[in-house]
């Protein structure tokens, strides 16, 4: 039985620590962060939460320095063949889809309040009926007033596109052509734009982030605009929240990746790990894209 | 067989020797066979969990009336008792066979990300570990029933319920991570001419299966996040009194619910699609058909959700779309059923303990199907949802469906993993105390529900009562039962008459081309499957064609 000609011999690697400390390193943060949570919900002075959570987040951050350090030994050594980084590239494939379905959920929450539960609420179409519940409620989107105010105060107002949010999406959009072309010039060898283009591209990020930051303050002190102020708020932080925290994600990893890139890695065949974050923010840039058109514009 | 790393002069790693000495063989492993075993472990161990609560729903149910336990720990038992089994008996049953026998079935030496396989077992017990501990917590475990409908599980729920919402999330990531290693290994690590229609149909199944976890598991993690925030950060997703809307809760939830429900039996069809042919000794039937029958149901399983919300207030047209678009999936299943019962025509039939529970496993699926096709007219489902009628429908669909699956499969494949044969003559009492047992608890079901009695709930009617006495004693005949499997499978470990590589004379496929027990590794050199004919399609094909 030799059939290397045909088919070359898989990595399988020998018995590794990382993954049950992973385990262990996700079950504390969960832990405290649930006694955090309930503690603070029930009005409990002391709460043990926050220390067995902060544990927990160190745990993770060794644990993925380890993982991801591990692997990338392997792969400067040489073990990985061309089959094992089709494994990767699947794997990173449909991780990012399953990424996708965690968006779609709350999109698809949107569309809902939107098309059919909030104007039944408010006496319309098949299920108006729904309107006795608050005689008079009156939807409209965005919601600026709620069946029940004093539950969920209304916002006073909402984010306009054409402020903040165009201008982050022009970051964004851009920072996915810079990031290409530090991609062009991985591939022709040439460091020096790399770099360039690394680097341009985590800053996109987090000027993009820190514009956000801006623009929740911006709703949270001036225009009443919570996670608490009905329907409106809560898609729209979700939603917000959620993409910022995958850029906050991917702006790390592309971190890792420049730092990786000052220290010789990569070679013009071989960058996956290049190619993966490259992946993972083109991503984010999408659900961006969707975000604006559909949170903001419409 | 060469050994895989060697060939890179790396240190450290010797893969001709077997497994490592000790618990940190368990902790560390990164070998789909250790891997596989402890799912399957973890699975046997949870089902017993799982079924000591359903003992108890039954003894409270034995006689109208409370007599064991008070209303609102049993509704943590219902609650629990349908977590455990599907989350952490069902699924996980599923993905120890699959880590066992995908490699074996498509010659690859091992799951394609060995490490993150071993990350999705062992967050398996860590979020097992935090749900079971919310029973002990003040207030109580969850007690909202396993569809953990909003404001039940948010306005009203127990405190406990942030720790259950983490640990759906931990099996969430596990699901995943687990699905991805499926689907990799089976698009990647094929052995050469090993071509997708050459594939046995448990690896097609399974293919599909992970990309419905893929697809459906984030969308869960999704609405335990909806609710989180409802219930800790002041949102309003499920609150109309913020212009959300308690039903959009359900909407979520069924659109992972419906596809989780075949996650839960497409394995159970591949692996019945192989025990078949091999004790009727001829191929499999229609395996093309099988193919795309299995792909129309998991299309179709994302577009009838609502079919489980037909009561819950939605317009006229959806009710229209979801009742005919539920019934178009016995399109699909009945051509399932229509090959297996083709298999068998005319076959050589013999009936080892794996043949009985696949035959069972087609009748009284069947039975399931066609209660399924009664719940999806949505008038008449008017009158039986949230009635008994539904608990027989998908116990009928579950028990011998997805759990005689996994025992079929177990029996199958026993000898492989253990290189002995189990006893036959107890694993035929199993089957058949099973058969009895299962049938006397469910099918009395269908005529309380029939009849008006509501589901979870701890006392009722007294003219249930005779039913529902009957429906306690098959299920406790069903849980004693399986103790008596738990003691097979120890004693087929222990010892037995050994078994060849081959030990049942119809079964086709490379897993069969390994020595039983299977070796610690095995096709480090991935067999060469080009040669194998065009007429073995889809049995897998043999080594020496
Ligand atoms: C021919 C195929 C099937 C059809 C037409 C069908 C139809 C339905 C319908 C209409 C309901 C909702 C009943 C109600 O709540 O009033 C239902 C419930 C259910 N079905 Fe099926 N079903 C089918 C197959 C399956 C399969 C294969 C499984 C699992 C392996 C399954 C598991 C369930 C479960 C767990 C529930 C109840 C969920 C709950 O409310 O707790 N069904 N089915
Ligand atoms: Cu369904």
């Amino acid at each position: 039985m030799s059939q290397q000609t045909t088919h070359e011999q898989y990595y399988v690697p020998d018995q590794s620590k990382w993954p049950i400390i992973a385990t262990v390193a996700l079950l504390v943060t969960v832990y405290g962060l649930g006694t955090w949570f309930n503690d603070l919900k029930a009005d409990r002075a002391e709460s043990s939460g926050p220390l067995i959570f902060f544990v927990g987040a160190l745990l993770v951050a060794y644990m993925m320095f380890g993982w991801f350090g591990a692997v990338v030994k392997e792969s400067r050594a040489g073990l990985y063949s061309a089959q094992m980084d089709r494994s990767f590239r699947w794997g990173m494939s449909w991780f990012i889809f399953s990424e996708v379905m965690f968006f779609a959920a709350f999109f698809g929450a949107l569309f809902y309040i939107r098309y059919w539960a909030g104007p039944w609420l408010g006496g319309e179409g098949d299920k108006g009926i729904s309107n006795m519940l608050w005689p008079g409620f009156e939807y409209s989107w965005p919601l600026l007033n709620t069946p029940d105010p004093k539950l969920y105060p209304a916002p006073e107002g909402t984010i306009s596109a054409w402020g903040l949010p165009l201008i982050n999406t022009v970051l964004l959009v851009s920072s996915s052509f810079t990031l290409t072309w530090a991609h062009h010039a991985l591939r022709k060898n040439n460091r020096q734009q790399l770099k360039l283009g690394l680097a341009l591209t985590v800053l996109l990020g987090a000027a993009f982030l820190i514009l956000q930051i801006e623009e929740y303050v911006h709703a949270y002190t001036e225009l009443g605009l919570t996670l608490g102020s009905g329907i409106y708020g809560a898609t729209f932080f979700m939603l917000t929240g959620f993409h910022g925290a995958h850029v906050t994600m991917g702006a790390i990893i592309l971190t890792v990746m420049l730092v990786r890139i000052l220290r010789g890695h990569f070679s013009p065949e071989h960058h996956f790990g290049f190619e993966a974050a490259a992946w993972y923010w083109h991503f984010v840039d999408v659900v961006w894209i969707a975000l604006f058109v559909f949170v903001y514009v419409l | 067989m060469s050994a895989v790393i060697d060939d890179h002069g790396h240190a450290g790693h010797d893969h001709h020797h077997g497994p490592a000495k000790g618990l940190s063989r368990w902790l560390l492993t990164t070998n789909h066979k250790d891997i596989g075993s402890m799912y399957l472990w973890f699975s046997f161990a949870a089902f017993l969990l799982g079924g000591s609560m359903a003992m108890v729903i039954r003894a409270e149910l034995f006689q109208p009336g409370l007599q064991i336990v008070q209303p609102e720990f049993f509704n943590q038992m219902t609650t629990m008792h349908g977590l455990i089994m599907v989350f952490g008996a069902v699924m996980p049953a599923f993905v120890g066979l699959a880590n066992w026998m995908i490699p074996l079935m498509i010659g690859a030496p091992d799951m394609a990300l060995p490490r993150v396989n071993n990350f999705s077992f062992w967050l398996l017990p860590a979020a097992f570990g935090l749900l079971v501990s919310t029973l002990f917590m003040e207030g109580g475990g969850p007690n909202f029933g396993w569809t953990f409908y909003a404001p039940l599980s948010t306005t009203y729920a127990p405190e406990s319920v942030t720790f259950f919402i983490f640990a759906i999330h931990l099996m969430g990531i596990s699901s995943i991570m687990g699905a991805i290693n499926v689907i990799a290994t089976i698009l990647n690590l094929r052995a050469p001419g090993m071509t997708l229609m050459k594939m046995p149909l448990f690896v097609w199944t399974w293919l599909i299966t992970a990309f419905l976890l893929i697809a459906v598991m984030p969308v869960l993690a999704g609405v335990v996040t909806m609710m989180l925030m409802d219930i800790h950060f002041g949102t309003s997703f499920f609150s109309a009194a913020g212009g959300g809307d308690p039903v959009l809760f359900q909407h979520v939830f069924w659109f992972f619910g419906h596809p989780e429900v075949y996650i839960m039996i497409l394995p159970a069809f591949g692996a019945v699609s192989s025990i078949i042919p091999a004790f009727s000794r001829k191929p499999l039937f229609g395996y093309t058909s099988m193919v795309y029958a299995t792909g129309a149901i998991a299309f179709l399983s994302f577009i009838v959700w609502s079919h489980h919300m037909f009561t819950v207030g939605i317009p006229l047209v959806g009710e229209l779309f979801f009742m005919y678009a539920t019934m178009l999936i016995a399109v699909p299943t009945g051509v399932k059923v229509f090959n297996w019962v083709s298999t068998m025509w005319r076959g050589s039939l013999s009936f080892e303990a794996p043949m009985l529970f696949a035959v069972a496993f087609v009748i009284l699926f069947t039975i399931g199907g066609f209660s399924g096709l009664m719940l999806a007219i949505a008038p008449a489902d008017f009158q039986y949802h949230d009635t008994y009628f539904v608990v027989a429908h998908f116990h009928y669909v579950l028990v011998p469906g997805a759990i005689f699956g996994i025992f079929a499969s177990a029996y199958y494949w026993l000898p492989k993993w253990t290189g002995h044969m189990y006893d036959e003559t107890l694993a035929k009492l199993h089957f058949w105390m099973s058969f009895v047992g299962m049938n006397l608890a469910f099918f009395p079901m269908h005529f309380v529900g029939l009849a008006g009695m509501p589901r979870r709930i701890p006392d009722y009617n007294m003219m249930f009562a005779n039913f529902n006495m009957v429906s306690s004693v098959g299920a406790f005949m069903f849980g004693a039962t399986q103790l008596l499997f738990l003691f097979i499978v120890i004693k087929c470990i222990r010892g037995g008459p050994a078994a060849p590589a081959k030990p049942w004379d119809g079964a086709e496929g490379l897993e069969w081309s390994v020595p039983s027990p299977a070796p610690y590794h095995t096709f480090q050199t991935p067999p060469d499957m080009s040669e194998v004919h065009e007429h073995r399609k889809g049995t897998g094909g043999e080594l020496t064609p």
